[in-house]
């Protein structure tokens, strides 16, 4: 039995009452859930001895603009035993965005988290160190909105005195 | 003919104080490599034998702004950098160039985002404006020689923003 058809049962097996929205598209397999189960779940493929996913490649997220649950967080892991890569999303609401990090659980998410708050606004509870990333820190906007223009807001972004 | 000839068959030279220093400072302008982004590969390349910014009086790459005459901005330079960039010129003794070198740093270039200053003529004073993405080294050299040629035709006092004296009439004539 292939690495790819083993995650699904299992992870059922482990929390049966959660509902995992399962995508395949071109042999890259996505698992949505709901966004409190984040460290649960992540720990778990992590520590399974099996699966074990012990590399976590990037976090980021998407901007719905129009949906209810406006923000997508995207989690791409990958287990270097099995070269198998997956990635896992979970929605989270416009009005404060937040979800439990996971830099308990992969520490490579640190910065990763942080750019994704500097670019959406996404709050990650618990983060040690959650500044922006790119931009200024006293920044107050978040670039990759789909509201933010492209060229920026005039004066928002202080330039040398001549 | 070189210096070294002319003076080892007269003996001695006739020339302007401004002619000489001119001379002296356009074969000795150090540069103060400001390598950003990609356009730094190719500022490292004008370093490298093949293309030789030594044959300029050039090579003498200092990492300091101390010590330096000419400023290469090679990169895109984002609204955050601006700063470390002014910074670094501010300290830079006068008299002092900007080649701002790729079309990144001159106006932005592609990146016409949020992100990215429009050119750094908004809080430099650029000297040379060098067209490409990134520029070729040789086009770099024709940059250094541009200024060189600014630097020769540039009275002395002229570096210190010392007006020149209107000539003095002498006896009425
Ligand atoms: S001009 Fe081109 S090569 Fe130079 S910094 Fe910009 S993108 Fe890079």
């Amino acid at each position: 039995m292939e690495i790819k058809d083993k995650i699904v049962p299992l992870l059922q097996e482990q929390f049966p009452e959660t509902n995992f929205e399962v995508t395949d598209f071109r042999g890259d397999l996505k698992i949505k859930f709901d966004a409190s189960l984040i460290v649960p779940v992540g720990n778990f493929l992590k520590q399974h001895d099996e699966l074990k996913f012990n590399m976590c490649e990037d976090v980021t997220a998407v901007d719905w603009a129009t949906k209810k649950k406006r923000f997508t967080i995207i989690y791409h892991i990958y287990s270097l035993e099995n070269k198998f890569r997956l990635r896992l999303a979970c929605d989270v609401e416009e009005n404060h965005p937040h979800i439990e990090s996971v830099v308990p659980v992969w520490k490579s998410a640190n910065w990763y988290e942080r750019e994704t708050y500097d670019m959406y606004g996404i709050k990650f509870d618990n983060h040690p160190d959650l500044r922006r990333m790119y931009m200024p820190e006293e920044y107050e906007y978040y670039p990759l909105r789909k509201e933010y223009p492209l060229m920026g807001i005039p004066g928002d972004l202080t330039l040398p005195k001549k | 003919m070189g210096l070294e000839a002319k003076l080892m068959s007269d003996g001695f030279l006739t020339t302007t104080i401004d002619a000489l220093v001119g001379w002296a400072r356009e074969s000795s302008v150090w540069p103060m490599p400001m390598g950003i982004s990609c356009c730094g590969i190719e500022m490292m390349a004008v370093a490298g034998p093949k293309y030789d910014i030594a044959r300029f009086g050039s090579e003498v790459m200092r990492f300091t702004p101390r010590q330096c005459d000419v400023m290469l901005v090679a990169g895109t330079v984002t609204y955050k950098m601006s700063h470390v960039v002014k910074k670094i010129y501010d300290q830079m003794p006068d008299p002092k160039w900007v080649i701002a070198m790729g079309v990144c740093t001159s106006t932005g270039g592609m990146y016409r985002s949020y992100s990215v200053v429009q050119g750094i003529d908004h809080f430099l004073p650029v000297d040379i404006y060098l067209a490409g993405c990134p520029p070729r080294p040789d086009n770099l050299l024709n940059a250094l020689m541009l200024i060189q040629d600014k630097i020769k035709n540039t009275k002395a006092r002229e570096f210190q923003n010392i007006p020149l004296l209107e000539p003095v009439k002498v006896n009425g004539n």
